[in-house]
């Protein structure tokens, strides 16, 4: 831990050797670091942008690719239409330039290793990120561990990592993933329409082959708020339920 | 570095020497907390004030609302990079607290902990001489449950994962002692002029 911590006080520049368009308002940004660092399933970095005038931005962002030997790792990133450092990336970061940012960060929010207990995943929106960063890194792995993997989305053409996760579904063992569609009717059997409640919580737990031994819930603070209560209403302890809220 | 294409959300107006450098001002009041938000009912509030392991004092929530207000405004700033200026908080300086326990200084370093197993560590000179309060209400209105209510420490002049949410006891300790997201990476004191966010910063 004291490596890890001394690796996160080092700001390093990063080229972008990779966009992809994820959703309509999330690509994916490929860093390859100059200086490798091995993170935790759900670990963040710190970004910064500096402006000619030295003003500098932070933001945080989940690493969103599983921990491997890899230089490379996988941010996704939301426009958000009032945002600073967001459209920054969208509408003018090109393959090629090259950010700073600092990690990996965070020593809460992780995959809980070795695991044998079953793991409930709750994440809307752009909050999957860390979330597939788990699943990536069980399915590289090779553990045991059963996942369920809840993910709430207001449309099917925003569901990040959709394709990838609708192929994990099939080819992953012990992994169960349901869409919760907020405007728009669900339309395979396994999915749900309209926003998560407790019940839709309920039956996604159900899926797992024993109750969850932890939980993980990342998005807007009313979602996880939402989520949380209802994995405390499975009769899991607090403790067990790790939160991330966006922040601004 | 200067990142090319980047000027960035500069309108001038801003108070720059109200803002730490990394950080940018948020009109709205962000939430972050680690797990579930806590439900505590007034009759089941207490507030405890320890000496190492030795409770020198517990406070009902009556007890507890029946000590000296305080009031005061000021700049927040949280370490994941949002900064919110002039907010107005009312609740009991730690002064006031440790007077109604008849202590002093037993020890210079304090743990704060909370209802639902947080803690941070805080130097007494940071939270003593009105430097900090137990705060119960926020912009004039009962502290909102979301926002670490019925009681929050507030410690405003360092990064505010140090103002730790539904706050129920302070403890002298003989040393320094790292609390929850202390123990994970973040720094021992947190002060954001120093842009103290992690453990070597």
């Amino acid at each position: 831990m004291t490596e890890a911590i001394a690796a996160t006080a080092r700001w390093q520049s990063c080229a972008i050797v990779e966009i992809a368009t994820r959703t309509p308002a999330i690509k994916s940004f490929f860093l390859r670091l100059s200086e490798t660092f091995d993170h935790k399933a759900g670990q963040h970095v710190d970004v910064r942008l500096i402006a000619p005038n030295g003003y500098t931005a932070m933001r945080s962002y989940s690493i969103a690719s599983a921990p491997s030997d890899s230089r490379v790792i996988e941010l996704a990133i939301e426009r958000l239409p009032d945002g600073e450092v967001s459209p920054f990336f969208h509408d003018v970061a090109q393959v090629g330039d090259t950010i700073e940012l600092r990690g990996p960060l965070g020593g809460h929010f992780l995959w809980p290793r070795p695991s044998s207990k079953p793991v409930l995943l709750i994440g809307a929106g752009s909050g999957v990120a860390p979330l597939m960063a788990m699943i990536r890194y069980r399915k590289a792995s090779a553990e045991v561990v059963p996942v369920a993997l809840l993910l709430s989305s207001r449309t099917w053409c925003e569901v990040l990592f959709r394709d990838e996760l609708l192929e994990l579904e099939t080819s992953l063992p012990d992994f169960a993933f349901a869409l919760a569609l907020t405007r728009e009717p669900a339309t395979r059997r396994t999915d749900f329409s309209g926003r998560i409640d407790a019940r839709v919580v309920a039956d996604v737990a159900a899926r797992l082959p024993a109750s969850p031994g932890c939980a993980f819930v990342c998005g807007s603070n009313a979602f996880v708020d939402i989520a949380a209560d209802a994995v405390l209403a499975l009769g899991l302890e607090a403790g067990t339920i790790k939160t991330e809220r966006y922040g601004a | 570095m200067v990142t090319r294409g980047f000027t960035g959300r500069q309108s001038g107006s801003e108070p720059s020497d109200r803002v730490p450098p990394g950080q940018h001002l948020v009109d709205n009041f962000p939430v972050l907390t680690a797990g579930p938000t806590p439900r505590i009912e007034p009759a089941d509030w207490t507030f405890t004030l320890k000496v190492g392991p030795r409770p020198v004092k517990v406070w009902s929530w009556s007890e507890f609302n029946a000590l000296p207000r305080t009031r005061m405004t000021r700049d927040i700033h949280c370490v994941t990079s949002w900064s919110k200026l002039s907010t107005a908080w009312e609740g009991v300086a730690v002064d006031d607290i440790l007077a109604d326990a008849g202590l002093s200084a037993p020890t210079p370093f304090v743990l704060a902990h909370c209802f639902d197993g947080y803690s941070t560590n805080v130097p007494l000179a940071d939270l003593a001489t009105g430097k900090a309060m137990v705060a119960l209400k926020y912009e004039g209105q009962p502290l909102p449950r979301e926002h670490g209510g019925p009681a929050r420490l507030l410690v405003p002049h360092l990064y505010f994962w140090k103002s730790a949410k539904w706050v129920n006891g302070l403890q002298f300790t003989e040393r320094d002692e790292a609390g929850f997201w202390e123990l994970r990476g973040y720094h021992m004191y947190g002060d954001p002029w120093n842009e103290q966010r992690y453990t070597n910063d």
